[in-house]
């Protein structure tokens, strides 16, 4: 294992750069996106409601490796055969970001939904009382509490996402998993190789993890 | 009662909830300086009449006006009358997230109707009035019910409202500590205040209210003063109702 680390470590490490900035590129868009759609899921409003559910449910119901076959081969063939717009293209890296973005994003909405939901009405009621405008109360009392119910779930989302980038190696992006099967093909040590990534991945989601928990208790910490 | 100085003036209230008919047709004046208590079984409306007087539930039909304003017309400002409408609730709703005198300044600063120190100073006062000036920084979770429930009064006054809806402020509350608040509501009600006070502290309605309305399934049955209604009840179920709970 070391030998192979050796000779393979800086290609795997730069490999797992690359899968860390797909992650940073996809989570980034798709807390947007959550917290657009997830609060679009809230108001009053129908349409928006509406926009809301049928997002969420269409993410959700197609699976992540279709959904990036569309975006990466699907979208620019569209555009260039049927609508005839030449020269459309997607890297891997953006038709990545995109896929793991509404993917996420989708994910987060729920999340997000469920959080604000969870803050007792009356808090929503108090602050509209006093004549706070909604937006108004949504910003200052329903999202800080909503937020800190929700941090659990979206750390979840966000490792899960961070592993759902290996998906993306259908598409060619020169992610971790990706390159350790090239590796693999060079060298026929796949035991090695394999057990080296799994515990890349290993070591960086337990970073995670232990950064999300300081950022919890100090969450708790300042009001609780 | 003087017809000038009418504060608000419902006229023909309904609310329905689905098929539900909780208010049927509610029409009332309150004069400024008055102290209005509304009693009657649960399930009759109260709240929900309450509840309309700021817009809090959406009216389905008739008008309520506060000031010459009709409320229920929606070119009008809501949020600009609710700062001058103060409401406390059963479960005192106070902001979670943030500290009591947080709590006190949100909106006033918020809303710009004055710069930080000045709501400080405001907050400050009305904490002081409210007998918790020792309690600025606490979270609302390190205080008592009756702590809570004088914090919203305290929160609501901040705003320098002339009304004040109380929608049965003293419920969710230990006995020991209704008092402390049913106090602050008695010293409000002495400088003058206009209150509407939906509750079931009967001793309160018959010391403090200049008017007690009787409500039962959406209808406003019988209103008097204390005296009257207390005393000389005449329809038969507020005379039923009062059985049951003096």
């Amino acid at each position: 294992m070391a030998e192979i680390f050796n000779k393979y470590g800086p290609i795997l490490v730069t490999a797992m750069g690359q899968t860390l900035l797909l992650a940073l590129y996809g989570l980034f868009f798709a807390c947007i996106i959550g917290l657009i759609v997830g609060i679009m899921s809230v108001v009053k409003n129908k349409f928006c409601r509406g926009f809301a559910l049928v997002f969420v449910n269409l993410i959700r119901g197609v699976p992540m490796i279709v959904l990036a076959y569309f975006i990466f081969f699907g979208i620019p063939f569209f555009c260039n055969s049927i609508l005839k717009i030449g020269g459309v293209t997607l890297t891997a890296l953006q038709a990545g970001s995109i896929c793991l973005a509404l993917n996420c994003g989708a994910y987060m909405a729920e999340i997000i939904r469920a959080g604000i939901q969870s803050v007792d009405i009356g808090q929503m009621e108090a602050a509209r009382s006093l004549g706070l405008p909604y937006w108004r109360a949504m910003q200052r009392v329903i999202l800080p509490q909503a937020i800190r119910t929700m941090i659990p779930s979206i750390i979840n989302q966000f490792i899960i996402t961070l592993k759902d980038t290996s998906i993306l190696s259908v598409i060619g992006f020169p992610e971790l998993v990706n390159t350790a099967k090239n590796v693999v093909a060079a060298t026929f040590l796949s035991f090695q190789t394999w057990g080296i990534v799994a515990i890349m991945y290993l070591i960086v989601i337990l970073l995670l993890q232990w950064a999300a928990k300081v950022l919890e208790r100090r969450l708790k910490y300042e009001s609780r | 009662m003087n017809p000038d100085n009418v504060k608000i003036k419902v006229e023909n209230l309904r609310k329905d909830f689905g098929h539900l008919k909780v208010l049927q047709g509610v029409s009332t004046e309150i004069c400024e300086g008055e102290v209005v208590v509304v009693i009657g079984p649960s399930g009759s409306g109260k709240s929900t009449f309450l509840r309309c007087l700021n817009q809090l539930e959406k009216v389905t039909e008739g008008r309520v006006i506060i000031d010459g304003q009709d409320i229920t017309d929606p070119e009008t400002d809501i949020n600009k009358l609710r700062e001058r409408v103060g409401m406390v609730f059963q479960h005192f709703n106070l902001f979670n997230n943030m500290n009591v005198l947080r709590n006190l300044m949100l909106a006033p600063v918020d809303l710009k109707q004055c710069g930080k120190e000045e709501a400080k100073e405001r907050a400050l006062a009305m904490l002081e009035r409210v007998g918790l000036q020792d309690k600025v920084n606490a979270f609302p979770h390190q205080l008592s019910g009756g702590q809570k429930q004088r914090v919203a009064i305290a929160r609501s006054l901040c705003m320098k409202p002339d009304i004040m809806l109380f929608d049965e402020p003293t419920s969710a509350l230990d006995p020991e500590m209704v008092g402390e608040v049913l106090d602050v509501m008695k010293e409000l009600a002495h400088e003058g205040m206009t209150m509407v006070v939906v509750t079931h502290e009967m001793g309160f309605a018959r010391e403090v209210a200049n008017r007690v309305l009787f409500m039962d399934e959406g209808c406003i049955l019988e209103e008097g003063t204390p005296e009257e209604v207390f005393g000389n009840p005449q329809n038969p179920r507020t005379q039923d109702f009062l059985n049951k709970v003096l």
